[in-house]
């Protein structure tokens, strides 16, 4: 580890992985925090608990804002362990001088938010600070939900699977990005925020065994597919070109030097399910968006690593990302 | 007439079957090559599109790459990275740079770290964001540490240039811009102790498009010319560097040594001579250079000219800018690979302790690093 914490600590990448096993699990250590899955399962298995924090700047932002932010973070947790998310609390940090009217702007969305997973927030916590002890406002949100599908798990890929994306990728992170001060880009773009339970339940009402799932958040669809790579010591065999990028996404990235794989997502989810559930998984998929596709095969051809391929027939690895994409953008 | 899309500038240079195509081509022509050709592509760009679409897998063994020093965090030597380390930890200072600058470990520690312990650091896509900085923070010195080739050269001439109309009275600038055609000679043709085993190395150049849309094609005339490489000025999408090294196999198949340019769309003999004049309004040449991996390269920097020092940070700050020169680490090669003589994978502490989360020599620091490209995306060869 280095002396001091540097922002490339919270990416969600490699220094982030560092940070939390030289820290924090070394000083946590027990076996459900070690599974390191989106959320906890307890209560053999009837219950998952999770817990996130939100630092989003700006706080307003297009497709959403830090009330959103801070329900889908933590239900789209609980819905990725095949769990309904059913209680929550809710702490806030406010910074003081804050508008009144924005927080209950930031609560309403949060309310709406909550209905859309219908969950509710049983206990909470308001602490105000001097101005400059946080910038402006920080939530934390923490969930249990329900276990509707058990046995999903990052560990269970088997050569053959077929890893599928719910839609485009990378829209929040260039959203945010797009809208940070000092790069003034004009653009539509949106973040593609929102809860995911409602189609998860989709997935389980359809029968589709789910291998494994996770939300494609910090460090983006590379992250995930590395986790899960590793996790299961597979290898992940990935389509370059059947990765769906939004127009306005892939310039973004082309202007700014990112990789859409490594931008991160607030409602969009890597489905794991095997050959036989592929063409059914899909059309449950595309009823909410139609961009969604099977973007890469389970092998063994190199354990534990991500190839990605190009449609002119070269391979190469991908790798977590590392370095500091862009802070405070959940 | 319908707006022109984004995508129009690069989808069809990423087309696989034209890919495909090219690399038919190459390796046909290829088969005539009556020696092995090393070509280097100057540029870390051109090394990263190299190393992230494939493209040696494509190609023949008798063509290889050696991966030339055109990455401007690169070959910054360690005391310039302190330079920035030591501005942006003066209390009145706000340091403000390019994107890559930000993780280059120099003796102290990044900016990176300087920004964990206080300092105020700032990253731009526009060097003309710093007029804004500046007039947010009238209590504060900005300081603009510009690094770059003739590409980014402009964009700091011009932010001189409104700062002295604007009379913005916070503005500095630390300049390390660098040229490329100096350091080709240099990398060809020095007799320096380091070189005489690599002199006949480099057979043939790819020259940055983007640095001639600037500087114009004619910078690279002498090489067929004087020193007998050819050189295709080429662009940076796979399917213009994929015609650009199918031009040069062409060459020495029917033994002709000429300058080429593959980048058409936008590059010309003279280049954008506004930019040019604007840059030599504002800078001269330094006489030597000091690059990281390779030394001092004759007239290969620029500086602000005399008459505009009251804005060079370098003149301002002088008393609290350490000068002594620091060499790298002692088993980094970075000097040999950027020379042709290695290769990354050669090197022992290549992705074990050298790595670009904790990079120690030149080549790992940056995306376009020639040892970052092949640690990211080079382990499938």
């Amino acid at each position: 580890m280095t002396k001091t914490i540097t922002l490339a600590h919270g990416n969600g990448g490699e220094e982030n992985n560092e940070l939390i096993t030289k820290i924090f699990y070394k000083h946590f250590k027990n076996d459900i925090l070690e599974k390191s899955e989106d959320s906890a399962l307890i209560e053999d298995g009837k219950l998952v608990m999770s817990t996130d924090s939100f630092t989003v700047s700006p706080l307003f932002f297009n497709g959403g804002d830090i009330g959103k932010l801070a329900i889908c973070g933590t239900c789209n947790d609980l819905a990725m362990m095949g769990a309904k998310p059913k209680y929550l609390t809710c702490s806030v940090i406010i910074e003081e001088g804050f508008p009144t009217r924005e927080l209950e702007k930031i609560i309403r969305s949060m309310k709406k938010e909550l209905e859309v997973n219908g969950a509710v927030v049983v206990s909470g916590d308001t602490k105000v600070v001097p101005k400059g002890a946080v910038d402006k406002l920080f939530i934390n949100t923490t969930g249990i939900g329900e276990v509707k599908q058990s046995g999903i798990s990052a560990s269970a890929l088997k050569e053959g699977i077929s890893i599928l994306v719910s839609r485009d990728i990378g829209r929040h992170g260039a959203t945010i990005f797009s809208a940070r001060e000092g790069i003034s880009l004009d653009s539509n773009l949106e973040s593609d925020c929102a809860s995911l339970y409602p189609q998860i339940q989709a997935l389980i009402d359809a029968k589709i065994n789910i291998v494994a799932l996770r939300d494609a958040t910090r460090g983006g669809v590379s992250a995930v597919l590395n986790e899960w790579a590793k996790a299961s010591n597979v290898c992940i065999e990935v389509e370059e070109e059947a990765i769906p990028v939004q127009e306005e996404v892939r310039g973004i990235c082309e202007m700014l030097g990112f990789e859409a794989l490594d931008l991160a997502n607030e409602g969009t989810y890597l489905l794991a399910v095997t050959k036989e559930d592929e063409a059914r998984a899909l059309e449950v998929l595309q009823r909410t968006h139609k961009s969604s596709a099977v973007i890469a095969m389970v092998s063994r051809e190199y354990e534990g690593r991500v190839i990605l391929k190009s449609s002119w027939g070269t391979k190469r690895f991908l790798d977590l990302p590392t370095g500091e994409l862009l802070p405070r953008i959940c | 007439m319908s707006d022109l899309e984004l995508k129009n500038l690069y989808d069809d240079f990423r087309d696989g079957k034209t890919i495909k195509a090219y690399a038919k081509i190459i390796n046909e022509n290829a088969k005539k090559l009556k020696k092995p050709i090393n070509i280097m592509e100057v540029c870390g760009g051109h090394t990263h599109t190299i190393m992230k679409y494939g493209l040696p897998q494509l190609l023949p063994n008798n063509i290889n790459f050696i991966h030339g020093p055109g990455c401007p965090v690169c070959i910054m030597p360690k005391e310039r990275i302190d330079h920035a380390y030591v501005l942006a930890m003066q209390e009145d200072v706000i340091l403000v740079t390019l994107g890559d600058m930000i993780k280059v470990p120099g003796s102290n520690g990044s900016l990176q770290d300087a920004r964990a312990k206080g300092a105020d650091v700032r990253f731009v896509y526009s060097p003309m964001e710093c007029l804004k900085i500046a007039s947010e923070n009238p209590t504060k010195k900005v300081v603009f540490f510009a690094i770059g080739f003739e590409t980014t050269t402009p964009m700091t001439a011009v932010l001189v240039e409104q700062v002295i109309k604007q009379k913005v009275p916070n503005i500095l600038f630390h300049i390390n811009h660098v040229t490329v055609p100096e350091v080709m000679v240099e990398l060809i043709d020095s007799r320096d102790e380091h070189v005489d085993s690599y002199n006949n190395r480099i057979d043939a150049f790819l020259g940055p498009s983007h640095v001639s849309v600037i500087a114009g094609s004619k910078i690279y005339e002498k090489f067929p010319k004087e020193y007998g490489r050819p050189v295709v000025v080429t662009g940076f999408e796979p399917v213009d560097m994929m015609q650009g090294i199918s031009m040069i196999v062409e060459q020495f198949v029917d033994e002709r040594c000429e300058l080429e340019i593959q980048y058409k769309r936008v590059v010309s003999r003279e280049g954008n001579l506004k930019a040019q004049a604007l840059i030599d309004r504002y800078f001269e040449k330094v006489s030597l250079f000091r690059w990281r991996g390779l030394g001092n390269v004759p007239n290969s920097g620029l500086k602000l000219r005399d008459e505009f020092s009251e804005y060079n940070a370098e003149i301002v700050y002088k008393d609290v800018l350490p000068i002594a020169e620091i060499e790298d680490h002692k088993l980094c090669i970075c000097g040999d690979i950027l020379r042709g003589m290695a290769k990354p994978q050669e090197c022992t502490i290549f992705g074990t302790a050298c790595k670009p989360t904790s990079p120690i020599g030149s080549c790992m620091v940056s995306s376009e690093g020639a040892c970052s490209a092949y640690y990211k995306y080079g382990n499938i060869l």
